[in-house]
């Protein structure tokens, strides 16, 4: 299932043209020393700063650092300490409870754009599609630097809107360790919705339109084919961008980082896992404990993932 | 039926516009904020009458900040890292949608196995390495971890897998050498995949901060994200430049998308659905 007209469509004439009759090949030939010329530059780089640093990663969540050179080995004494260490309790929590906000408002919210601006007679799709995509475009580090204005007490975006419609005009979002979670999870919102909303729009454009034909012969209301044309035609897009929600939301970290001015907010409010890790890795010089962070968020990431795949399997076969 | 259509197209168009808005107000609110005078910059909520506007805002970046070196270092930083990124994942997908050899499983598995990992797992291992070559606080070490991208070579190998193997024949047969078809023949038929890589690659290097605040610590090393967020602690007080600073930076992405968009929208959703 093709969303997008892939290039071998559009290159197969002058393929079919330029390739001698006879000359039909299944593929190409005996291996020669060409591919690992290509393969070498990356694969160099790729080994020391991917393979290398991966097992080096696991090597050192075993050991206590300080400083460059100084390590010892403490065994599984790191992810020990990690399970009782109410610090990144707290970031577990705040994650979860981020990334939960996340894929509730986001999906449903980026699948309802798309939806409206699937409709085929609508006009300024682009328009609307660039408006709801450029936060993207922003990035996650620029969009903390202009909320910590829109959400600024006195004079900011949020509050002086607040204010326009006779809500309280004076909270201090990012200063009250109550607030700083909704903060994070509303400029995450505005950061993300329309990402996925593209990835929404593509796959609802493949959707075969015959079949919103005969479902409305057989008298299907607008919801019931929604449910049952929709839903099913964008289920792998629909997989796809619950899984890396979830991913980008569980390694969220220079948004509420610096929402809070390189700070984890009042209360730890904003600490999350990334974030604790680089407190430790990086301002507390501590390698082993910042890697054994870092392979429990792994462990976490790769076990949410296959429950949600496997959860979406199910469902497939029972509504089948 | 007729007017049940038009109230419904209406909502559907007010629903739209109110998304539209309130998705875009953040980023108009900026900009006006950037020619307010400071010293009326309370009596307006969006951008003043023409004759008010003021250029103050953008002077007081430039006084406070080092920003043109800030954009000169995410300029070439930025350009380095998107070349650098696309030859090595163009060449690398090109070997391993248009070759057989030995060795190829365990390459592909390597690949797939370091991309369920998320990057920060290697951050302290990478910036031992940095560390060790003697690169903390260089271009050098900025760029080369991010050189590579494990998912940049499955784009291009999905993408190279659609050329035909035998446009690739005739151009041998013609005596094209491997890295002429690999060039002139195989890299620009997935143009469009160049391009939609091209804005990711950029959008990834332009708004990196994790990476670059651990490896870089003179000032005049900086790139933007890290040079533009600094002001939240230290100059909270002049909004005008904070977002003078915040709204120059994002310029060059929405403009490189707008070169790139058609490529860009195909690209990224390609991905998704073969994947």
């Amino acid at each position: 299932m093709a969303i997008v007209p892939s290039i071998p469509d559009e290159q197969a004439p002058a393929a079919a043209a330029a390739a001698s009759p006879g000359a039909r090949r299944p593929r190409r030939e005996r291996s020669s020393v060409w591919p690992y010329l290509f393969l070498s530059p990356f694969l160099a780089v790729f080994a020391v700063f991917g393979l290398i640093p991966v097992v080096q990663s696991l090597v050192l969540s075993f050991h206590v650092t300080s400083g460059p050179s100084a390590m010892e080995f403490v065994g599984l004494a790191n992810f020990a300490f990690l399970l009782e260490d109410p610090d990144f309790h707290t970031a577990v929590i705040n994650t979860i409870v981020f990334t939960a906000a996340s894929l509730l408002i986001q999906i449903p919210l980026g699948l309802a754009l798309a939806v409206l601006l699937n409709e085929p007679s609508l006009r300024f799709r682009n328009l609307f599609r660039f408006a709801f995509f450029v936060p993207h475009l922003v990035g996650a580090a620029f969009a903390a630097v202009l909320f910590t204005q829109v959400l600024a007490p006195r004079f900011g975006l949020m509050n002086r809107a607040l204010g326009a419609i006779g809500l309280p005009d004076d909270t201090r979002w990012l200063q009250n360790a109550d607030l700083v979670m909704p903060a994070v999870i509303l400029v995450a919102t505005w950061l993300g919705t329309g990402f996925n909303m593209i990835y929404f729009l593509a796959a609802l454009q493949s959707v075969d339109r015959s079949l919103y034909e005969a479902a409305t012969v057989d008298g299907a209301g607008s919801f019931a084919r929604f449910r049952n044309v929709t839903l099913p035609g964008i289920r792998p897009v629909l997989i796809f961008v619950i899984v890396i929600t979830t991913i980008f939301s569980f390694r969220v970290f220079e948004l509420p980082w610096l929402l809070n001015g390189g700070m984890p907010g009042p209360d730890n409010s904003g600490l999350f896992i990334i974030t604790y890790l680089y407190q430790n890795g990086f301002i507390l010089g501590d390698l082993g404990y910042a890697s054994a962070i870092g392979w429990v968020l792994t462990i976490g990431v790769v076990a949410l993932a296959l429950v949600q795949i496997r959860i979406s399997r199910t469902t497939a076969e029972g509504a089948s | 039926m007729t007017a049940r259509r038009i109230v419904i197209l209406a909502l559907k168009y007010t629903a739209l516009s109110i998304a539209a808005l309130v998705t875009m107000s953040p980023l108009i609110w900026m900009a006006s904020a950037t020619v307010r005078p400071p010293e009326r910059f309370y009596d307006y909520d969006f951008f003043p009458p023409l004759d008010d506007w003021s250029l103050e805002s953008y002077r007081s970046l430039f006084r406070s900040i080092n920003f043109f070196a800030y954009l000169l270092n995410s300029v070439f930083v930025a350009g380095v890292t998107v070349v650098a990124q696309i030859l090595l994942a163009s060449m690398g997908g090109f070997a391993l949608a248009k070759y057989r050899f030995a060795g190829k499983k365990l390459v592909m598995l390597l690949m797939l196995s370091t991309m369920v990992i998320p990057a920060e797992v290697m951050l302290a291992p990478q910036y031992q390495i940095v560390q060790a070559l003697g690169l903390m606080d260089t271009t050098a070490g900025l760029i080369l971890p991010t050189a590579v991208s494990v998912f940049g070579v499955f784009l291009f190998r999905q993408a190279i897998l659609g050329v035909p193997d035998e446009l690739l024949q005739a151009a041998r047969i013609d005596g094209c050498a491997d890295f002429t078809i690999y060039w002139r023949i195989a890299l620009p038929l997935v143009r469009p995949m160049v391009g939609a890589f091209c804005l990711i690659a950029f959008m990834g290097s332009w708004n990196s901060f994790v990476w670059p605040i651990i490896v870089l610590h003179r000032d005049e090393m900086f790139t933007l994200p890290i040079g533009v967020s600094k002001m939240i602690g230290v100059y909270r007080e002049d909004y005008g430049a904070m977002m003078a600073g915040t709204f120059l930076s994002i310029l060059p992405v929405i403009a490189l998308f707008f070169a790139l968009q058609r490529e860009f929208v195909s690209g990224l959703t390609s991905g998704a659905v073969k994947g």
